[in-house]
């Protein structure tokens, strides 16, 4: 009789394990199955993709496909592109952790007059994204002369609302006793930034880094406006680009290349960062 | 080694002032411990002479120098925090090594430094640990690590022991006070344990809302406390004060009860009675109405009622007395020479 019951049990939890694998696979395959036709197509030739169907299984034009869109491309090199994207990403997520760390870093720890005003205004910019701004920041770009340039690329998009309120909420939970204790250690303020706040801060910046990165990244609107020369394309907004006016065929096997290469530093970036940023979680505050 | 004076120290945050002026001179090598209930600015005294708070008036001097507009850095002082404030990125010994790094020591110094401290407080085996890999009482030695290596003229401790339950907390003091007796640094230490008090210092000062309500050694605190407040936050259990009219040479209580004390005494007075200074004595003039009794061991709590009276009235006997063994009303005396006297007015001891 237990053991009836024992097995029965056993039973229930296989099934329902099964149930949820069978629920995640199917999940996973909803979105693998896009990104793979956009391999597949990748290592195919033209002539392959047009004529349906569509095939399902990669052809043998790999390298030849990926090595005319890196060397070569439609309009610019996919390795320029590429290059151009990641310069303004690591510029982005860069720039706005620094910043965003030094203006929360002010905000919590000095008082100055106006200190809330700053913070409320900060704040406020949360709510106005890149589009609402567009116009008279292009304005000033232009007139900066940051017109294609890696500058005008990344400056305004570089100050960060969520990110500063992100590290400001962080350091309020910062006990007072170890900025006492670094005072009285003889810690300037910056020293005490440097050699405390900030590697306390690790797994916040971690984490950051990734969303911020892949923020950066897809930027399409900013870049599309402010690059013309194709030499300054980013890879996301370049892909777009590749696309032909009027009646010119487009050259599928390059672009779907392009696409898998647009993707591949996000998802390398993720799958680097999470070790860091897991062995962060478990090394912090018990 | 160093000297510490406060000469009428005040400290108001906007316009509520939370310390009314405090003086002392801290001799060489003396622990003076603060005590006080919380609240009392016990801890704002000491925040302010390691510079964490600025002194609204008076002034603060070590070493005869004054200190008041130097940042905390500048004073040579170590300061030992209620919940230690250890970097918990660093490990132990970057923990203690850290203010001499930012002092530019040169390596080998702070290395001996450290390595020397840790020894002194059986620290050797956890030099690498991070401060999460360590116990209570482990955090506890490193934050005074950190406070040793640094050589200050004063250390300061700000309630160290809060943090430990009370088998670990008896033995740290034991440590703290066998430390800096052996290292013979001028320290304060606030605590609002008076048991802690007692034992460690070399005088202390029992604060109230922001007075220093006495300033003594612990015995003299004990023998001859100078207030109502002080005699009832010194001794554990607290003094019984009853209030009563002087006659001459004894103090008559509420309920008519004579009290013979050993000086002259007129007008309204307190008595106070410490619950080990009561008696049992057929013949006693202090009649308790017994309630319960609390047996610890080596002594009992008898909890009562001064006899046709509402005061609560507690008395300390020595060994086991179980509550259906007492009678309904115990009988105390008070020898003349232990019962103390204050002004029923300000609360001040009236000198005998």
């Amino acid at each position: 009789m237990a053991a009836g019951e024992h097995s029965g049990m056993v039973e229930r939890r296989g099934a329902s394990l099964w149930l949820t694998h069978a629920g995640l696979i199917l999940g996973v395959l909803v979105i693998v199955f896009p990104i793979w036709l956009a391999f597949v197509a990748s290592t195919v030739t033209q002539a392959e993709i047009v004529r349906p169907p569509m095939p399902l299984l990669p052809g043998d034009q790999f390298l030849e496909n990926y090595r005319k869109a890196l060397v070569s491309g439609i309009n610019a090199p996919v390795a320029t592109m590429l290059l151009n994207s990641a310069v303004m990403a690591l510029g982005i997520a860069f720039g706005k952790i620094a910043i965003s760390l030094l203006s929360a870093f002010a905000i919590v720890y000095f008082r100055f007059p106006g200190r809330r005003v700053f913070f409320w205004l900060i704040f406020l910019t949360l709510m106005l994204p890149v589009e609402v701004r567009i116009v008279p920041t292009y304005e000033v770009v232009a007139r900066f002369g940051m017109l294609n340039s890696h500058a005008g690329l990344i400056l305004p998009l570089i100050a960060s609302a969520t990110a500063t309120f992100l590290f400001r909420q962080f350091f309020m939970t910062v006990p007072d006793e170890l900025v006492e204790a670094a005072r009285v250690d003889g810690a300037r303020p910056m020293r005490f930034f440097l050699d405390i706040l900030l590697p306390m801060s690790r797994t916040n910046i971690a984490a950051l880094f990734v969303i911020l990165f892949i923020y950066g990244w897809n930027q399409y609107l900013w870049p599309l406006l402010i690059t013309t020369d194709p030499q300054m394309n980013t890879i996301v907004m370049g892909i777009k680009q590749m696309f032909p006016s009027g009646d010119d065929w487009a050259d599928w096997p390059v672009i779907m290349a392009t696409s898998i290469l647009a993707m591949l530093p996000p998802v390398l970036v993720v799958i680097f960062m999470q070790k860091l940023f897991i062995r962060g979680l478990v090394e912090s505050e018990k | 080694m160093a000297t510490l004076s406060l000469t009428g120290v005040r400290k108001s945050f906007g316009a509520t002032e939370v310390i009314h002026g405090v003086d002392i001179d801290v001799a060489e090598g003396e622990l003076i411990v603060i005590v006080g209930p919380s609240g009392c600015g016990k801890s704002t005294l000491l925040r302010m002479v390691a510079g964490l708070e600025t002194a609204t008036a008076g002034e603060i001097a070590i070493n005869g120098a004054r200190v008041n507009e130097r940042e905390p850095m500048d004073r040579n002082i170590a300061m030992v925090f209620q919940n230690y404030a250890l970097y918990p990125h660093m490990s132990v010994f970057d923990n203690m090594a850290y203010g001499l790094k930012i002092a530019r020591r040169p390596k080998a110094e702070i290395a001996e430094r450290v390595t020397e401290a840790a020894r002194l407080l059986q620290l050797e085996p956890y030099l690498k640990r991070k401060p999460r890999e360590l116990s209570g009482g482990q955090r506890q030695r490193v934050a005074m690590g950190r406070a040793i290596v640094r050589q200050p003229d004063v250390f300061l401790f700000d309630e160290p022991l809060s943090n430990l339950d009370a088998k670990l907390r008896v033995q740290m003091r034991l440590e703290i006070k066998a430390l800096q007796r052996k290292l013979g640094v001028t320290s304060l230490y606030v605590t609002h344990d008076q048991v802690e008090a007692m034992t460690l210092a070399d005088r202390m000062i029992v604060m109230n809302e922001g007075h220093a309500e006495q300033i003594g050694a612990p015995l003299d605190v004990y023998e001859r406390p100078a207030t109502v407040f002080a005699a009832q936050f010194i001794g554990s259990p607290s003094m019984n004060i009853l209030p009563g009219e002087g006659s001459g040479d004894a103090v008559v209580l509420a309920n008519g009860a004579r009290v013979p004390v050993a000086q002259r005494v007129e007008g309204k007075v307190l008595l106070g009675v410490r619950p080990e200074h009561l008696v049992p004595d057929p013949e006693g003039a202090i009649a308790l109405e017994t309630g319960t009794s609390e047996p610890i061991g080596a002594l009992t709590l008898v909890h009562g009622r001064l006899e046709g009276s509402t005061l609560d009235c507690v008395a300390s006997l020595p060994g086991v007395h179980r509550e259906s063994g007492l009678p309904a009303i115990q009988r105390f005396s008070v020898p003349p020479g232990l019962a103390h006297v204050f002004d029923a007015g300000n609360g001040r001891r009236l000198a005998g």
